[in-house]
């Protein structure tokens, strides 16, 4: 099927998900695809997964380590949305059945307290809305072939969205130095990387105000009771099935994974 | 390797320090060259500084995380010798110009009440040979052109070091987990690289055993006194004149080191 509006885009990329198939970026097939008409495809499979029963219940952020903005050659992270689908119990194995070639990289999270209304948001007026902080353990997939993709068209896939994993250990966010909040990252007992909070646009809080002021340049807002995923600290790591993926954090307790 | 050729490349190694032109790879010069060749080397310098009345001050562990290993294809670390003269002051001015291609990396230094005399020391012995940990930044440099090394090239050139900056908030080794201990560290006021103290073989305390053990299976002790750079809790940075650089560590404090143009001799651990 050709690829010609953003509808089109919608379908493709829905298509790619359920069946589990990944693609060449779709910047190479429609020139019509750039930043704004990416976050229109966001929006427009936000609400086909609404329609179908889904819920939204947060926004994740990506691109918020200055490497991996280096290596896509950008200078802002991304959003993408959150649905109640995305949302992986903790100890239930990543669903390999359901996604293509998943990755697991560690996150802090925020509940929001409040709305977080955008523009003019800083880090500290950001804090001010969180209500509780947790430890993550995203698991992004992506529907092009080896990651390869550029801005629009990771926009248009809603930021390599596919499950979360919340942490059991919540903390009130006064209770955190969360530039300093470290987690180790193991393999299969091997550790294999280490970040902390400062990894995250210089703070997690950073993070939160760009997240309400991009939604706001669309005429959005962050809503009380929302799940924000800050952007992964360290690089992913595969799930393949039989890894064991572990994320330690200094205050926010440990992750298990299972691939 | 004859022992004339492990005294000319430790020459070699000696004379780039003075005239800071770097070398070619010891290894592709040397294709017949081992490990124990390479400590050797590092020795050789070693003695020929201290008959020049310079005092060892501690060690140093490098290659210690999973990134650097994976480079360099070892699954081991390695170690060098800390000298009086490598030691500064934090906030002072570092003249840049001493080094070669400077870089620095985030540590928790470990300083030692007790001797620890390996082989065999356990990781509840070292726990009480420490007197206290204080924030540390190490300055690594190397004699090889270009950084590039392999690990029997960095070995022969004390293991790439440089020198050290050490904070001065000394912390119990008990008061603070060393494995979840964050460590941001910032170059000129910007996030340059983050990590966890759990970089480091997977606790700091597992380096400080390595050590007393490989160095002890050699005849040598740690000393009461002594200071250890277990290593890196991030990738390493580069640095340049007008550089200033802050690591700090959840629960221990921070450390800053300042880089200059100006070639003035500011070690005050120097004689």
């Amino acid at each position: 099927m050709a690829i010609t509006d953003i509808d089109s885009c919608a379908t493709e990329l829905l298509a790619c998900e359920e069946e589990r198939r990944d693609r060449g970026p779709i910047t190479e097939e429609w020139s019509g695809l750039d930043q704004a008409s990416a976050y229109a495809v966001q929006d427009e499979v936000l609400r086909r997964k609404v329609a179908a029963g889904q819920r939204v219940i947060g926004v994740k952020l990506g691109l918020t380590s200055r490497a991996k903005q280096q290596r896509m050659n950008v200078h802002a992270p991304l959003t993408g949305w959150l649905t109640d689908a995305m949302v992986l119990q903790a100890g239930v194995p990543v669903p390999q059945d359901q996604l293509i070639h998943p990755r697991a990289e560690p996150e802090i999270v925020f509940v929001l307290g409040a709305d977080l209304v955008g523009p003019g948001v800083t880090a500290a007026t950001a804090m001010a809305a969180v209500d509780m902080v947790y430890a993550g353990v995203e698991i992004i997939d992506s529907r092009y072939r080896d990651f390869r993709f550029t801005l629009p068209d990771v926009i248009a896939d809603n930021a390599s969205s596919a499950k979360f994993i919340l942490g059991g250990v919540g903390r009130r966010p006064e209770e955190l130095d969360l530039m300093m909040e470290a987690c180790l990252l193991e393999v299969n007992g091997a550790i294999v990387d280490s970040a902390t909070g400062g990894a995250v646009q210089g703070h997690p809080a950073e993070a939160l105000a760009l997240a309400a002021n991009d939604l706001a340049s669309r005429g959005l807002r962050l809503e009380a009771g929302w799940i924000v995923l800050t952007g992964g600290m360290t690089d992913a790591v595969f799930t393949t099935p039989g890894t064991n993926v572990g994320a330690h954090f200094t205050s926010l307790g440990s992750i298990a994974v299972r691939g | 390797m004859d022992s004339g050729t492990r005294e000319m490349l430790a020459h070699e190694l000696y004379e780039a320090y003075r005239t800071k032109v770097p070398l070619d790879r010891l290894s592709d010069r040397h294709p017949g060259m081992v490990v124990e060749d390479s400590y050797e080397i590092q020795l050789i310098q070693i003695r020929r500084r201290l008959a020049e009345g310079r005092t060892i001050v501690g060690h140093k562990v490098g290659l210690t995380s999973a990134a650097m290993q994976r480079q360099l294809g070892v699954d081991q670390p390695d170690y060098g010798h800390i000298t009086d003269d490598m030691v500064h002051l934090e906030h002072l001015p570092i003249p840049v110009d001493a080094y070669i291609q400077p870089k620095v990396e985030p540590e928790i230094a470990f300083v030692l009440k007790r001797e620890l005399r390996g082989p065999g020391v356990t990781v509840h012995q070292a726990i009480a040979a420490i007197d206290f940990v204080l924030p540390a930044i190490e300055i690594i440099d190397s004699r090889i052109k270009d950084w590039r090394i392999g690990l029997l090239d960095t070995i022969a050139d004390n293991a790439s070091s440089g020198g050290i900056v050490l904070g001065s908030t000394p912390v119990g080794v008990g008061e603070v987990d060393l494995r979840l201990s964050g460590c941001v560290l910032h170059v000129n006021g910007e996030v340059a690289a983050t990590g966890a103290g759990g970089a480091v073989l997977g606790s700091p305390l597992t380096s400080l055993v390595w050590l007393a053990n490989t160095v002890g299976a050699l005849g040598v002790t740690l000393e009461p006194g002594h200071v250890i750079l277990p290593g890196s809790q991030t990738g390493a940075v580069a640095v340049s004149a007008g550089d200033a650089v802050t690591a700090r560590f959840g629960g221990i404090g921070s450390v800053t080191a300042r880089f200059t143009g100006d070639r003035v001799a500011t070690t005050v651990g120097a004689a």
